[in-house]
C-alpha cells in the first residue's frame, strides 16, 4: 500500500480517476460507447481524440524539460506545419491524390524538424536561455503561420488528408495510434538506449555532464528536434480534423497546456528525472478537464476561471510540500475547547 | 557549580528512510568556548547540524537555547533564536555584491528604498572590524577566491547578531596563512562569549583552536571531551573505532629513477592558457604519481584542466603519447584515457538527483554511447562492486547521490572515473572534507593503482599527502611551474621554500 502510494504515477492517477468519477456520477451515459459505422463513438473517445495533439506536443515537451530547458514555440510549430500541409494540398490538381497529401505531410515534418533544429541550436550553440530563445519562435512562428495562409483560413477537400484526423483503424481514432507510436519511440529511445540516462545527466548538472563525455550540445540539440517534430505532427492531426488551416488560433497555448501536462504527470521544471507516462496521464486529465467544463454546461464567459480553479487544486495535491503542511496541521490541530482549557491550566 | 550550556540537546533521534542518522545523542554547548564536533563520514555530523539549524526535524529529544526548550522548524526560526551557520560549500550568490550578500534580506531601508551608500558603508566597516579584510564590498562575489567567500560568510552569519555559531568545515579552502587569520577571529569571538561549534577534519586544527571536543561513530554519540585531556592517537581511534598507526602505514614507494624507462604517458609541452597557467613543460611517466603543490590560486588546478581538455589551451600542445592530436575536450580526454575528479564536488562532480549506480555508470556510458546502453543488470553488478571496494555507505545502488555525506560522494566519483580504466588519473583535492580513515583509504588506492601501472596527477592543499603519494612533485607559484623536485629533495621544508620562493 505504501509502495503505491508512493510510487510518482500515484497521484496523476487518482486524479484522473476522480475526474472520470466526478463525470460518471454526473452524467452516467458520460461512459457508454457506441459503435456506428464500424467506429466507436463517445465522450472517452472523444477524449481520446482530441486529446491527441496536446499529447503529442507534451512527450516532447517532457524531454525537453528534462533538460532543464522549455519550448514555448510548440504551439506556433502546430500552426506552421498544419498551414504548410493545407497549402500544398490546396494548391494541388487533385486534392485527393495519395502522393500529394504524403508529401505534403513529409514537407510540414520537414519543416518542423527545421524549426526544432533553430531552437535547438539557439540554445544549445548560441547558449541563449531557453524560454528567450524559444520565445522568439513562439512570435515569429505565428507570423510564419500567417504568411503561409496569407492571413486567410485554408480549407482543403481531401478524404485523405482527412483520415489521420478523423479516421479510424480497428474502430479506434487514428491519432490514437499516431500518439502510441510516438510514444512508443520516445519510450524506446529513452529507456532502452543510454539518451535517458544522458538527457537526465545534462539536466541535472550541464557542466558535470559535459566532464563525464556527454555530448551536451548534441543531446539539447536533439531533444529540441525530437520536440519540434512532435508538435509538427500534432499541427498535421489538427488541421486534419477540421480539414483546414487556421495560422491565428490553431495551437493557440498548447505550448502552456502541454508545460502543465508535464509537470502535472511528475517531471521537475528543475531538470533531470522525465516520466513520460506521467506526462500522458497529464494530457489526458486536462483534456478531461476540458470536455467536463464543456459537458457540464459551464457558461463559456467563466470555463477559463474554472478551468484555473481545478489546475490550481491539482498542482496543490500534486505538491508535495503542500501535502506535508496538510498532515502536520491535521496532526497537530487543536480544538477550540482545548485550547481554551489549557490556556487556563497556564495561568 | 558548573556553568549552564547556552546551547543544550538531549536524546536526539533522527532516522532516514532506510538509514539512522542520529540515535540518542547528547549535546551540550558554553558560550565563550570552541567546540570541536569530531567524526567520520556519516558519523552524523551534519545531520546534528542540520537538526540545530531546524532544517531536518527531529524524531525524538529536546533542544534547549539558553534553559528554555526550543523546537527549531526551520533555518529562519534557527536564526531568529541565535543560531547561524556558516556551511562548506559557500551559500552565497556569487552574482551579487558583497555587500548584497551580507545584507540580503536585511538591507537598511529608508520609506521601503534600501540606503546602498549605508548598506556598503556597514558592510565594509563589518569586513574590516571584525575580519580584518580589507576589499571592495561593492564588487560581486565571484570576483574574490572561495577563501575570501568563506570569511564574507562568516561575517554575514557574525551580522545576524548570533549567539551560536556552527563552523562547518570551514577552513577546507583556506591555506594556511587565512586559517591562522580565521582562528585569530574566532579567538576574539570566543571572548566575546560566542558559542562556537567548530567542525574539522584536519586534527592539527581542533587542538589548535578547540577547548572541547564531542564525538559522534555511526549516529551514536562516543563521548565528549577536554580538548586537554584527549590526545591526538586516542582522538582517531574513538573516531574510526580503530587502531591508527595500522591505517596509516601505506605501501612503499619507489624511487623515481625507476621510472625513467618507462613510456611516457602524456606530455605537455610548452602549453599555456591566458589568466590561468604559463607556459610550462610536464611528463608523466607510466605507473608514475606527480603530485602538485602550490598555493591556492598558484595555477594548481587549471594545469589539471589542461591535461582534461576541461579548458581549451592558447598555446603549446598537451598530448597522450598513443595519440596523435592534442587533447580537445573532455570528451577526446576520456576516450585517450583520461580521468579528472575535480576539486568541485557539487558544480563539476556529481549528478545531484541521479542514483549512486547511475553516476557511477555515467562516464563509461558516454564513451560507448547512447546505443550501446550497458545492460541493467551489469550496471548493478558494476555499482555493487564499486559500493564494496571503496566502502560507500549507505550500500545502496538506488540511493540518490545528494543524500549521500560529502565523503562518500567523493567515492562515488573516484567510481566513476576508476571504471573507465584511464591511464591517466588527475585527481584534484580528492581528499577534502574527507575524514582520516576515507582519507588513508584513497592515499593507498592511489599508490596501488600507480604500482599496477597507472599514472596519477595528484593535486592537495596538504603538503604532506602530496609527499606521501607523490613520487615526483611539480611546485608552481604565481600561475607558474617552476621546479620539478624528486627523491632526497622531497621534503616538506624544501617544498615550502621553493613555494615562498627561496
Amino acid at each position: 500500500m505504501r509502495q503505491l502510494y508512493k510510487h510518482h504515477l500515484f497521484w496523476p492517477v487518482a486524479i484522473l480517476f476522480s475526474l472520470l468519477l466526478f463525470n460518471f456520477i454526473y452524467s452516467p451515459d458520460f461512459f457508454s460507447i457506441v459503435v456506428r459505422d464500424g467506429k466507436l463513438y463517445g465522450s472517452l473517445i472523444d477524449i481520446l481524440n482530441f486529446g491527441a495533439p496536446l499529447m503529442l506536443v507534451s512527450i516532447g515537451m517532457t524531454l525537453v524539460i528534462a533538460t532543464k530547458g522549455i519550448d514555448l514555440s510548440v504551439g506556433s510549430i502546430v500552426a506552421i506545419a498544419g498551414a504548410l500541409s493545407c497549402l500544398i494540398i490546396s494548391r494541388g490538381n487533385d486534392q485527393n491524390t495519395l502522393s500529394l497529401v504524403l508529401s505534403a505531410m513529409g514537407m510540414a515534418l520537414l519543416l518542423s524538424l527545421f524549426l526544432g533544429l533553430w531552437n535547438g541550436l539557439l540554445v544549445a550553440k548560441a547558449g541563449i536561455q531557453p524560454i528567450i530563445a524559444t520565445l522568439i519562435l513562439m512570435v515569429a512562428g505565428r507570423g510564419i503561420a500567417q504568411l503561409i495562409t496569407s492571413g486567410q483560413i485554408i480549407t482543403v477537400n481531401s478524404p485523405k488528408y482527412a483520415f489521420i484526423g478523423t479516421g479510424a483503424l480497428a474502430a479506434l481514432p487514428v491519432s490514437v495510434f499516431v500518439v502510441a507510436l510516438m510514444l512508443a519511440i520516445a519510450l524506446l529511445l529513452t529507456r532502452k538506449s543510454a539518451l535517458g540516462l544522458f538527457i537526465e545527466a545534462v539536466g541535472c548538472n550541464p557542466e558535470a555532464s559535459r566532464l563525464s563525455g556527454i555530448r551536451s550540445v548534441m543531446v539539447l540539440m536533439l531533444v529540441y528536434v525530437f520536440c519540434g517534430l512532435c508538435a509538427g505532427i500534432a499541427g498535421l492531426l489538427v488541421s486534419s480534423n477540421v480539414s483546414s488551416a487556421d495560422g491565428n488560433n490553431a495551437g493557440l497555448w498548447y505550448e502552456l497546456d502541454a508545460i502543465l501536462a508535464v509537470v502535472i504527470g511528475g517531471t521537475s521544471l528543475n531538470g533531470g528525472r522525465f516520466y513520460l507516462i506521467g506526462t500522458i496521464i497529464g494530457a489526458l486529465i486536462i483534456q478531461t478537464l476540458t470536455t467536463t467544463i464543456y459537458m457540464i454546461g459551464i457558461p463559456p464567459e467563466i470555463t477559463l476561471v474554472v478551468k484555473a480553479c481545478v489546475v490550481l487544486i491539482v498542482c496543490l495535491i500534486q505538491s508535495e510540500t503542500f501535502r506535508k503542511t496538510l498532515v502536520h496541521r491535521w496532526n497537530t490541530r487543536h480544538y477550540t475547547a482545548e485550547r481554551e482549557a489549557t490556556s487556563h491550566v497556564n495561568q | 557549580m558548573e556553568q549552564q550550556p547556552v546551547l543544550e540537546m538531549r536524546g536526539i533521534h533522527k532516522q532516514f528512510p532506510g538509514v539512522k542518522a542520529l540515535s540518542n545523542v547528547d549535546f551540550r554547548l558554553f558560550s565563550g568556548e570552541v567546540h570541536a564536533l569530531m567524526g567520520e563520514n556519516g558519523a552524523g555530523k551534519s545531520s546534528l547540524i542540520k537538526v540545530l539549524t531546524g532544517v531536518y526535524s527531529i524524531d525524538q529529544g529536546a533542544v534547549k537555547l539558553s534553559n528554555q526548550p526550543v523546537s527549531l522548524k526551520s533555518p529562519l526560526e534557527a536564526q531568529e533564536a541565535g543560531i547561524s551557520t556558516v556551511y562548506q560549500e559557500v551559500n552565497l550568490c556569487t552574482n551579487l555584491t558583497v555587500a548584497e550578500n551580507i545584507f540580503i534580506g536585511r538591507e537598511p531601508r529608508r520609506f521601503g528604498r534600501i540606503l546602498w551608500k549605508q548598506m556598503n558603508r556597514n558592510a565594509d566597516k563589518l569586513l574590516k572590524d571584525r575580519m580584518q579584510l580589507n576589499i571592495d564590498v561593492t564588487l560581486p562575489l565571484h570576483a574574490y577566491s572561495v577563501a575570501i567567500q568563506q570569511l564574507i560568510a562568516i561575517a554575514r552569519a557574525l551580522s545576524i547578531s548570533a549567539k551560536v555559531l556552527i563552523l562547518d568545515e570551514p577552513t577546507s579552502s583556506l591555506d594556511a596563512n587565512e586559517v591562522k587569520q580565521l582562528f585569530s577571529i574566532m579567538q576574539t569571538l570566543k571572548q566575546d562569549g560566542l558559542a562556537i561549534l567548530f567542525v574539522t577534519h584536519f586534527l592539527d586544527q581542533v587542538y589548535e583552536i578547540s577547548d572541547r571536543i564531542t564525538i559522534l561513530r555511526n549516529g551514536n554519540l562516543v563521548g565528549e571531551y577536554m580538548a586537554k585531556d584527549l590526545p591526538k592517537l586516542e582522538l582517531v581511534s574513538q573516531m574510526i573505532g580503530k587502531d591508527l598507526t595500522q591505517l596509516e602505514k601505506l605501501p612503499s614507494k619507489s624511487a623515481s629513477e625507476q621510472f625513467e624507462g618507462n613510456e611516457i604517458i602524456a606530455e605537455a609541452k610548452q602549453a599555456a592558457r591566458k589568466g590561468a597557467i604559463e607556459p610550462f613543460d610536464l611528463k608523466l611517466r607510466k605507473g608514475e604519481v606527480i603530485g602538485l603543490a602550490g598555493l591556492l590560486g598558484s595555477g594548481r588546478t587549471e594545469t589539471a584542466r589542461l591535461f582534461f581538455g576541461a579548458d581549451a589551451l592558447d598555446q603549446g600542445t598537451v598530448r597522450m603519447s598513443k595519440a596523435n592530436q592534442h587533447i580537445q575536450s573532455p570528451r577526446k580526454a576520456i576516450e585517450h584515457g583520461v580521468a579528472f575528479c575535480s576539486e568541485n564536488r557539487k558544480t563539476e562532480g556529481i549528478l545531484d538527483e541521479l542514483t549512486v549506480r547511475e553516476n557511477i555508470i555515467v562516464a563509461l556510458q558516454s564513451t560507448r554511447g547512447w546505443y550501446k546502453p550497458l545492460s541493467r543488470k551489469k550496471q548493478n553488478e558494476i555499482a555493487e562492486h564499486y559500493i564494496q571496494l571503496l566502502n560507500i555507505n549507505p550500500p545502496h545502488t538506488e540511493q540518490l547521490i545528494k543524500n549521500l555525506s560529502g565523503g562518500n560522494q567523493q567515492k562515488v566519483l573516484l567510481a566513476r572515473w576508476l571504471l573507465t580504466q584511464p591511464k591517466l588519473l588527475i585527481l584534484d583535492e580528492p581528499t577534502r572534507g574527507i575524514d582520516v580513515g576515507a582519507k588513508t583509504e584513497i592515499q593507498r588506492l592511489v599508490l596501488d593503482l600507480s604500482a599496477k601501472g597507472m599514472s596519477v596527477l595528484f593535486i592537495s592543499s596538504e603538503l604532506e599527502e602530496v609527499l606521501r603519494v607523490s613520487h615526483r612533485i611539480a611546485v608552481l607559484r604565481d600561475r607558474r611551474k617552476i621546479k620539478e623536485i624528486s627523491d632526497q629533495e622531497m621534503t616538506e621544508h624544501s617544498i615550502m621554500k621553493t613555494i615562498a620562493g627561496g
